[in-house]
């Protein structure tokens, strides 16, 4: 626009009048300041790795998860440890099936309970809080009461009773992790809708006569998503402990499918037979997630609200 | 008066205070935050609330607006009472009232770009709009409160406070309402950038024939742009005139002390002047004295004041004071300013 000869102040003006500036939004100035935190950038590009492998690694080795291989299944201890040769990179478990493909299928089960989980808690409990939080009064105090109720139940005891009675299944083990994953949140995201909805921009939205649930969706939430997104973040490697703690009880994913929990659980069953790789491989990939997702926690907390450290 | 748009009767807004400690079925205090208001505001008229923090007089604009709960009397607009409506029906004035916050920055959302903020209204109140009439809907006031229309797109943090209170400013004049509430819009704003928007307020104010109620503490901003002011203390109303009556003859002894407590911008003058003082804090809204609120920090108090309350006593046209002793007061120590 300035290129075409435009000599005069006035020319300029009317030119920048025009061209739309794009602004810098809370959430491009929060990326900034993420990229500049090493560990979480790193942890990030671990992270990536690791669900890369989760989803794609099993291509890369020709076994089947379910098969057993008899030829070495003799003499584990000897024969089944990790090697390039026979193709079990991770060597065999106890039961003498590929624990690289069992890894994979762990990763990848105790990841996607540790994401749906968190996202419920996202979704409900953000809406909960925020409604509770927002309308305030006695709709709050019902709301909160009944999550201080659900609270005080011993919540690893009801997911094993769940377990227990409709049978073990991974469906039951996702309402079980369902059914408490929002509670705190919705604690959060009620406490923090008491702050914003005193702010003076949620009351010139009453005052212009916007309607209640489009007061919470346009300016509560999207205020509360900084704080949700770092607890969501944080809950993924919770639930991930949980879920591997009911599986190391022997009570969550049943074979043939398993999780991390569930092969660290089979690996320390054989710890002292010599076969250290059954429960190195795991462990490994249990504590990189986890270290993961709490630097990317941390990260995004330090990005989101930087006057909150 | 029946052409008053906007016509306030007797409004009294409470508060519930629990008690500490109390148990929830007992009964909670009362704060009467506003006690009893009158006012009529014309169409085109801007009406200036002053008095100290705590006096009311936000907490009468909010009820106004439908901000603060209603406890008693009325408030007429346009011949409609708006206590009685529901808040769905309620929502419907919001066309018609609108209101400029005090802190300029708390009063825009940090995650909506300008764009979206001034167009709020109009998308709430007019949802067929077409996102294209909506933009140039918006970028024309962003152009009548002085904002450059290009910077639709930025977010309120990038802005400075004078240029945020235009942003409010702009989002509350985009429906074209008929009462403007200014609720202190320049108290956070430095003295420079006060007067650019006060003068803003002003221009927009002729333009579009808006009625306004101006919210202030400081007199001298007040007396600017009013037409005519109500003084507030402990939510009650004192006195009542046009601006300029009240400020070269206030009749009562808390209007006297506010006006002779603006500052004289001459050294020479503002030395050798007089300041009324007035002594103590502002009692508790909780336990109000008894009578005259006044009387307990009035230089003029005399026993009867204690007993009750003031009837307001028209000194002249519409000037109006509630104290019974208005022309028998010293009133040599003042200044005029």
């Amino acid at each position: 626009m300035l290129a075409t000869g435009c000599n005069t102040a006035d020319d300029i003006l009317n030119a920048a009048h025009r061209s739309e500036v794009k602004g810098r939004s809370l959430w491009r100035d929060a990326m900034g300041r993420f990229a500049r935190n090493r560990a979480a950038v790193i942890s990030l590009f671990v992270l990536g790795l690791i669900l890369i492998f989760a989803f794609f690694g099993q291509f890369l080795s020709s076994h089947d998860p379910a098969f057993v291989d008899f030829m070495l299944r003799g003499n584990i201890k000897e024969l089944g440890g990790p090697s390039i040769e026979n193709g079990h990179y991770f060597g065999l478990e106890k039961e003498g099936r590929d624990l690289y493909q069992r890894t994979v299928q762990g990763i990848r089960v105790s990841i996607m309970i540790g994401v749906i989980g968190s996202l419920v808690s996202v979704v409900v409990g953000t809406l909960y809080g925020a409604i509770a939080g927002y309308f305030g009064g006695r709709v709050d105090s019902i709301m909160m009461r009944i999550v201080d109720i659900l609270m005080a139940i011993p919540f690893m005891f009801v997911i094993i009773l769940l377990l227990v009675i409709f049978g073990r299944s991974v469906f039951m083990l996702f309402v079980g992790i369902g059914l408490i994953s929002w509670l705190n949140m919705a604690r959060i995201a009620r406490g923090q809708t008491l702050t914003i909805k005193n702010k003076e921009f949620v009351e010139a939205a009453i005052a212009s006569g916007v309607k209640p649930f489009t007061i919470i969706v346009r300016h509560i939430v999207p205020n509360l998503a900084g704080v949700v997104i770092v607890y969501a973040t944080l809950l993924i490697p919770e639930l991930i402990i949980i879920e591997s703690f009911i599986s190391f009880l022997g009570l969550g994913i049943q074979e043939p499918m398993t999780s991390l929990g569930a092969l660290i659980n089979d690996g320390a069953s054989q710890l002292n037979r010599g076969t250290p790789w059954m429960i190195a491989f795991p462990l490994f990939f249990f504590l990189a997630t986890l270290y993961a997702f709490f630097f990317v926690g941390d990260g995004l907390r330090d990005a989101l609200d930087p006057k909150d450290r | 008066m029946s052409d008053a748009l906007l016509s306030v009767r007797d409004l009294t807004v409470t508060f519930d205070v629990p008690r500490p400690g109390a148990w929830p079925w007992t009964a909670p205090r009362k704060l009467h935050a506003v006690n009893g208001i009158n006012f009529d505001l014309a169409p085109g008229e801007c009406l200036g609330l002053v008095g100290e923090s705590g006096s009311g007089k936000s907490t009468a604009a909010r009820a106004v607006i439908g901000l603060a709960p209603i406890s008693s009397g009325k408030v007429m607009f346009d011949g409609q009472d708006l206590g009685a409506l529901s808040p769905v029906q309620r929502r419907k004035y919001g066309r018609e009232i609108q209101m400029v916050f005090q802190d300029p920055l708390a009063a825009l959302n940090p995650r909506m770009t300008v764009g979206d903020i001034i167009a709020e209204p109009l998308i709430t109140h007019e949802p067929s709009l077409p996102r294209k009439e909506v933009r140039t809907r918006v970028q024309e006031m962003m152009e009548m409160v002085g904002l450059l229309p290009n910077l639709v797109n930025r977010y309120p943090h990038e802005f400075s406070g004078g240029q945020c209170q235009r942003i409010g400013i702009a989002r509350a004049l985009i429906l074209r309402p008929r009462l403007l509430i200014c609720d202190e819009p320049v108290s956070a704003l430095d003295v420079s950038v006060q007067a650019q928007v006060v003068n803003l307020l002003k221009r927009l104010q002729k333009d579009l024939g808006l009625s306004m109620i101006f919210i202030a503490h400081d007199l001298s901003v007040v007396k600017h742009i009013s037409d005519r002011i109500s003084v507030m203390y402990l939510g009650r109303l004192m006195e009542q005139a046009g601006a300029k009556q009240l400020v070269q003859n206030p009749a009562h002894p808390y209007t006297q002390a506010l006006i002779s407590a603006v500052p004289i911008p001459d050294p020479e003058r503002e030395k050798s002047r007089k300041i009324m003082m007035i002594q103590g804090e502002l009692p508790s809204p909780l336990a109000p004295p008894s009578g005259c609120v006044f009387r307990t920090r009035c230089p003029f108090a005399r026993p009867a004041c204690a007993g009750d309350r003031p009837e307001y006593h028209v000194v002249g046209g519409d000037h109006v004071v509630a104290c019974p002793w208005y022309n028998q007061l010293e009133n040599s120590t003042l200044t005029a300013v």
